[in-house]
């Protein structure tokens, strides 16, 4: 299983970024949204997403909102900034780029 | 926007820290909550699953860390987590810290304060119109010292004429003083006025601050006095009254329309200027044909694009071909110099406050050594906590950015603590050296707290950086092992200390001879004999207007009875005038020949300076008579045609022959018999003797008084001022001087750097010592071990005491050497401050080695006995 640091840090901007593209999510939701996604192959360290929620905030690529949740509990909720739109298609498309790339070298022997 | 918001998130995360830090932990605690909550609802018990959700999490407090970190803050967190640090470390050793804030304090208050004069005065451009494009403009004679030599007027008018470099022209007659006579009851005054041409004021660009600047018209012979006030005059003679505009003054008794007062800042030729009239009204037309009676000081604007060596060399053109005309006349120049306005105002005192400046770095430097050397004593004695914290995990930059805090930190108090220092010094310089150029303009501004600013900064850097690096990590396990057994700890440490040490007595040494030659060479300057009696001789200056004393008999009128009242006074042993007295300075000089002699080639003459006295001058001075004797008693001067040489110039134009009987020929063109050989005596006690010849003075309208009394002179000025207001109630008497002061006046330069230079000498050998002390306490504790040992094992006192001494004294006797070479490096540097004194003077020289190593001596003294006393039982138990 992939530890985090196996994750190369804009991997993890990547992945929060598209996961909270959709609706705006706290933080728990956010780790949990990637690990079932991912079909629990990226196991990120739940702890470790909050240096990375917090920068990604600081550039304001995402915004946060303290709101309710379902349970009635005050939790950060996470959202895209437009910014932050602009960067995941670049991150997404430099992804893809990379991805295909490296699928080409793997595939072709 | 991105921006904005970045720069709104990072504002609340600087300004609102605790609440952001709050929330983070509020953030964190729901995800664990929620993760355990998820745990319970897959069948873990409560215990149980808050363990997985904390194992899934990772560590919260490094991850809040990282978090924060994030956040873009956290350098300033740091250093206010190292400076809130080092002020307790400081605050609980007090002594340590003000000692050093002291230390720091004086440097950059002399650093400052000295910095800020010299900016003032030598950086700071003249408060003229473009003032770059303004010079000072002289003739210049190859074959003389005279290389800046003051403009005649002919040469004034063919410059006007023919140059055209300058968009203006404008001439000064240096410094003229004038009987500014009383009204309303208020006391007649000398005052010192300048004669300037109508554009003066135009080309500096500067207009008055009431009524207006002089007409051309004004400025010619046929026109109206005017003048011109300066501002200090006005507001204290005339009450600062604006109706004083187009009122009438009276200057030598004659009337002046006023027609205009300067800005209060404006000071030139100097700021002892206190009017100013026009120039082609107060001197008589001819003066703007003579080419060879040089006494103007001529003021350029360059024409933009003209460079100052292209208008010298025009102007330099125009004087070889006057001198190309007048070959016969050796006083024509031929050639021009220049240099711009700044350096002509304040030329003379640059050197002495580079110097001064200089020294006040040395002492900063100083001050710099002992600060990093009492704190790497400091790191010394916190080696063992430091060595823990490093083993710990605080990193080698952390520990820097300590030690860099702390210096910082004592900087910064001793900064803030030097402003008050450098304010008062500041004052003290001002109202000490009021003869300094532009002195108006010394102040403290936004530069000066710049200045200061980077002084601390450097400081800090260079004591931090120093005591930083003596902190070495493969050290730190031989710091932990040493607490068993403290031998010669950090031997390497200590080196650095002795090589602080060494720099610090090297700087020293320096500073201590500029200060030995300076004060060497003050010492010979009052030690210069004057050729005249100094003592209890009371001298004070009359200028007779020409308005009313213009016939002999209203100047006997005057004199006779003055001069008689002054010989009745209790204790007075002679009254001689004069129109100078030795000391007072220069005055003039006349070319002449001598009769006798075969007439020189054309081009060349000779010159020396004229004085005109009465028959009892040189009696009453004390002038010694060499060689045949000196005026007769007479009546009139119409068939008086006798002169006297002095020694010098008997020497020079006489080398081989009798001077008595010859004669001279000089300004009035008639021949003088030479009747009388005096004794040499110094114009100024700084320079040495010149070639003077005497000629005879009756009822002069311009000259010195000079009383010689048995006792106390200074008690006589008064009597004297009071029967002179009853000869003549308008008539001031000016510099009321005793000759010893006149005397006292004019060293009073070479006074002051000696004296200033001894003050930081004095301190940079305190704090020497100081150092020396501290080092060789410190070595001593280092070693009580050791030297128990070789106590026990049988060692001589003596032989303890010689170790240690020699341990002290070997940095000192290296910085001796350093010093000792630097010093003859520096003092080329300071050889146009000397009088009478070689830059390389041998008894300077060896004077200030025997003073440090004894100072040296003294310091490492107590140490070292302290050392030879152990008592080797206690010594070794203390471990």
């Amino acid at each position: 299983m992939a530890k985090p640091n196996d994750l190369v840090q804009g991997t993890l901007d990547l992945l929060i970024l598209k996961t909270v593209s959709l609706e705006p999510k706290h933080g728990w939701a956010i780790a949990k949204r990637i690990q079932q996604i991912s079909g629990e192959v990226l196991q990120v360290q739940q702890g470790s997403l909050y240096p990375a929620l917090h920068r990604l905030e600081q550039k304001a690529w995402i915004k946060a909102k303290w709101a309710e949740t379902e349970t009635g509990r005050q939790a950060k909720f996470y959202s895209l900034t437009a910014a932050g739109r602009a960067q995941l298609e670049k991150e997404a498309a430099n992804w893809n780029r990379l991805s295909a790339a490296i699928n080409l070298v793997v595939e072709t022997t | 926007m991105v921006w904005a918001r970045r720069l709104l998130l990072r504002l609340e995360t600087l300004f609102r820290r605790n609440r952001v830090g709050q929330r983070l932990n509020d953030e964190i605690q729901f995800h664990l909550e929620q993760q355990i909550a998820e745990n319970i609802a897959a069948g873990m018990s409560r215990e149980e699953a808050r363990y997985a959700a904390m194992r899934t999490f990772g560590n919260p407090t490094v991850l809040k860390e990282e978090t924060r970190d994030t956040w873009g803050w956290i350098w300033l967190e740091q250093f206010g987590q190292n400076l809130r640090q080092s002020a307790r470390a400081l605050v609980r050793t007090p002594g340590f810290a003000l000692i050093a804030v002291v230390i720091i304090a004086i440097g950059i208050g002399a650093n400052v304060s000295l910095f800020t004069v010299v900016r003032s005065v030598l950086l700071k451009p003249l408060p003229f119109r473009d003032p770059e494009r303004l010079v000072g403009l002289y003739e210049r004679f190859s074959d003389s010292p005279f290389t800046y030599n003051v403009v005649a007027g002919g040469v004034f008018t063919e410059w006007k004429k023919q140059s055209h470099s300058f968009s203006d022209l404008a001439i000064v007659n240096g410094m003229e003083d004038y009987n500014l006579s009383g009204a309303g009851g208020q006391l007649p005054e000398r005052v010192r006025g300048t004669e300037c041409s109508w554009n003066l004021f135009p080309t500096l660009g500067v207009e008055p601050a009431v009524g207006r600047s002089f007409t051309r018209a004004e400025d010619q012979s046929s026109a109206n006095a005017t003048v011109i006030l300066s501002w200090g005059l006005w507001k204290r003679r005339f009450g600062g009254d604006p109706a004083i505009l187009n009122q009438t003054i009276h200057l030598d008794a004659k009337p002046y329309t006023v027609v205009g007062v300067m800005p209060s800042w404006f000071a030139y030729p100097e700021h002892s200027i206190q009017l100013w009239t026009p120039i082609f009204h107060e001197l008589s037309p001819q003066r703007w044909q003579q080419l060879d009676s040089h006494q103007f000081v001529v003021i350029g604007r360059l024409n933009p694009g003209v460079t100052k060596a292209q208008a010298t060399e025009e102007l330099s053109i125009i004087n070889h071909r006057l001198h190309e005309q007048h070959l016969d006349n050796p006083f024509v120049s031929a050639a021009a110099n220049s240099r711009s306005l700044l350096d002509d105002v304040v030329g003379d005192i640059t050197t002495p406050l580079y110097v001064l400046l200089a020294a006040t770095a040395c002492l900063l430097l100083i001050a710099c050594l002992n600060v990093a050397s009492l704190l790497v004593a400091r790191g010394t004695a916190r080696r063992k906590e430091l060595a823990i914290r490093t083993a710990l995990g605080g990193s080698r930059w952390c520990l820097f950015r300590e030690h860099l805090t702390e210096s910082f930190l004592l900087s910064a108090a001793g900064g803030a603590a030097s402003l008050p220092i450098a304010r008062a010094v500041i004052q003290w310089f001002v109202a000490t050296r009021q003869d300094t150029a532009r002195i108006e303009a010394i102040q403290m501004d936004g530069m000066v707290f710049g200045f200061a600013a980077g002084l601390i900064f450097l400081c800090a850097l260079f004591a931090g950086t120093i005591s930083a690096f003596s902190i070495k990590s493969d050290q730190i396990l031989t710091s932990l092992q040493e607490s068993s057994r403290s031998h010669s700890g950090g031997p390497g440490r200590v080196q650095l200390r002795k090589w602080l040490l060494s720099l610090e007595v090297a700087l020293t040494v320096v500073l201590l001879i500029g200060a030995g030659l300076l004060i060497k060479s003050y010492a010979r300057l009052r030690a210069f004999d004057l050729g005249c009696i100094t003592n209890n001789v009371l001298t004070m200056g009359f200028a007779l207007p020409q308005a009313e004393y213009s016939q002999p008999a209203q100047r006997a009128n005057f004199w006779n009875p003055l001069l008689q009242r002054a010989r009745s006074l209790p204790g007075v042993q002679a009254v001689t005038l004069g129109d100078f007295v030795p000391g007072q300075g220069r005055s003039w000089d006349n070319g002449f020949r001598i009769a006798e002699h075969p007439p020189l080639p054309p081009g060349q003459g000779l010159d020396s300076i004229v004085r005109f006295v009465d028959p009892g001058y040189f009696a009453a001075l004390g002038i010694a008579l060499r060689r045949g004797r000196t005026f007769d008693e007479y009546q009139s001067l119409d068939h008086y045609k006798k002169a006297i040489i002095n020694e010098s110039f008997a020497r020079r134009y006489f080398p081989d022959e009798d001077p008595i009987g010859k004669h001279l020929i000089t300004f009035d063109q008639k021949p003088y018999e030479i009747i009388g050989v005096v004794g040499d005596t110094r114009f100024l006690i700084t320079k040495p003797p010149e070639p003077l010849m005497y000629f005879p003075m009756l009822y002069p309208n311009f000259a010195t008084l000079a009383v010689r009394s048995s006792q106390d002179v200074t008690s006589l000025a008064l009597p004297i001022q009071q029967f002179v207001q009853q000869l003549d109630p308008d008539l001031p008497v000016s510099d009321v001087l005793t000759i010893d002061q006149m005397i006292g006046k004019s060293t009073l330069d070479a006074n002051f750097d000696a004296t200033l230079l001894l003050a930081f000498a004095v301190l940079s050998l305190t704090l020497a010592a100081g150092g020396l002390f501290g080092v060789l306490s410190y070595i001593v504790t280092q070693r009580t071990t050791e030297i128990g040992i070789r106590i026990a094992l049988g060692a001589q006192r003596r032989e303890v005491l010689k170790l240690m001494l020699s341990d002290g004294l070997r940095p000192a006797s290296v910085g001796l050497v350093l010093g000792l070479a630097g010093g003859a490096a520096v003092a080329e540097t300071v050889r146009s401050l000397l009088y009478g004194v070689r830059p390389l003077d041998a008894g300077v020289f060896g004077a200030v080695a025997v003073i440090l190593l004894s100072v040296a001596c003294i310091a490492c003294l107590l140490p070292a006995w302290r050392a030879s006393r152990l008592d080797p039982m206690q010594a070794l138990r203390s471990e």
